[in-house]
């Protein structure tokens, strides 16, 4: 298993890997960080969706639900305000990436100026089988004329595959 | 298969072998640099608001809480925005280059306490000295967030149709006032009148 550390370490090993395990069971879900009620449970599920939609402003990889920063509460409690108010998801979307520019949306909108990022790994992936087919195709020729040498057409080759 | 056939296939082939690497190496080195240089600082939002009027705000005073200032006070003039605590550790970094422009500008620095306590910022204010023509209180971070503010401290440069001209996030400095900010002011405003 471990070959390098003995019994006892590894004893204790198991055992801080069981305590991880244990913590990691017990964390308490995500909504525990700032627990809200909405008055209604249609708003309650917009303002759940919501939150999972933005990235906390200060964090590379967090959503406002996840995270337990200042700004991310403050943008909740924004998020919160506008949804009483009657704002539309739409509305409060737009509202944030005038704010926080494109940066706030957890996933980003697909659109045209960022296509070729969407698209770049299919294009990559079509023009490498073209290049694979093509040196098949070539290699497969340098084998005919292999079986051509036979009648002299051609010197002697010294490069052979 | 004729041996011209084959010898054309032979001549495709070392050309692809060359030409191929090249083309999709320069395609990656593209790509790259392009990200690298459009990543100059990781983390760095670029705000959407330059370009844009300013959002309407309006804020107690930390003078006097009963009294309320923004937007409204401001029209038709130049101004500069600065966001900050007593809790900001860059914020202290950057108070004497706020004081310096003080001092060497006629354009007012609206203070914005984000998040604070008053009677802390009131204390701070009092022992490093104030560079702010007016200071308003920004409790619950509304301000912040309506011009996309995610960290302290953060300059802003409103013109006088309240169209915000740059931020600066991150300390401000001599060198960021005289490159950012006065090269986008009136020469007489830049100087000030003192």
């Amino acid at each position: 298993m471990i070959p390098l550390v003995g019994a006892h370490a590894r004893r204790l090993l198991i055992g801080a890997c069981a305590c991880v395990l244990v913590l990691l069971a017990s964390a308490p879900p995500a909504l525990a960080i700032d627990p809200v009620q909405m008055p209604t449970p249609e708003l309650q599920a917009r303002y759940l969706a919501l939150i999972q939609e933005f990235r906390c402003p200060v964090c590379q990889n967090e959503t406002l639900a996840d995270s337990n920063e200042d700004v991310a509460g403050e943008v909740r409690r924004q998020i919160r305000t506008m949804l009483l108010q009657g704002k539309t998801d739409a509305q409060i979307r737009d509202y944030l990436v005038s704010r926080y520019s494109e940066f706030i949306l957890f996933k980003p909108e697909y659109s045209l100026r960022n296509a070729w990022l969407w698209l770049l790994p299919v294009a990559l992936l079509a023009l490498g089988t073209v290049v694979a087919l093509r040196v098949i195709r070539a290699r497969a020729a340098l084998v005919g004329e292999d079986d051509d040498q036979e009648d002299g057409d051609l010197g002697p080759r010294v490069d052979s595959r | 298969m004729s041996s011209n056939e084959a010898q054309t296939a032979r001549g495709r082939l070392s050309f692809n072998r060359f030409l191929i690497p090249i083309a999709v190496f320069m395609l990656l080195a593209t790509v790259l640099a392009v990200g690298v240089k459009h990543s100059p600082d990781v983390g760095v939002i670029h705000s959407p608001l330059i370009g844009k009027p300013a959002p309407v705000w309006s804020l107690p005073l930390l003078a006097d809480a009963r009294r309320s200032f923004g937007s409204q006070n401001l029209r038709g003039q130049w101004y500069v925005l600065n966001v900050w605590g007593t809790w900001c550790y860059a914020c202290r970094d950057e108070h004497q280059s706020l004081l310096a422009i003080a001092q060497h500008t006629a354009v007012p620095i609206i203070g914005i306490d984000w998040r604070d306590d008053d009677a802390q910022a009131r204390s701070w204010l009092a022992q490093l000295g104030d560079p702010y023509a007016t200071v308003a209180t920004d409790h619950d971070g509304r301000l912040a967030i309506d011009w996309g503010v995610y960290g302290a401290p953060e300059t802003f440069l409103v013109n006088p149709s309240g169209v915000v001209l740059f931020k600066q996030i991150g300390p401000m400095t001599p060198d960021v006032w005289q490159k950012e900010f006065a090269s986008r002011l009136p020469p007489g405003l830049a100087r000030g009148h003192s």
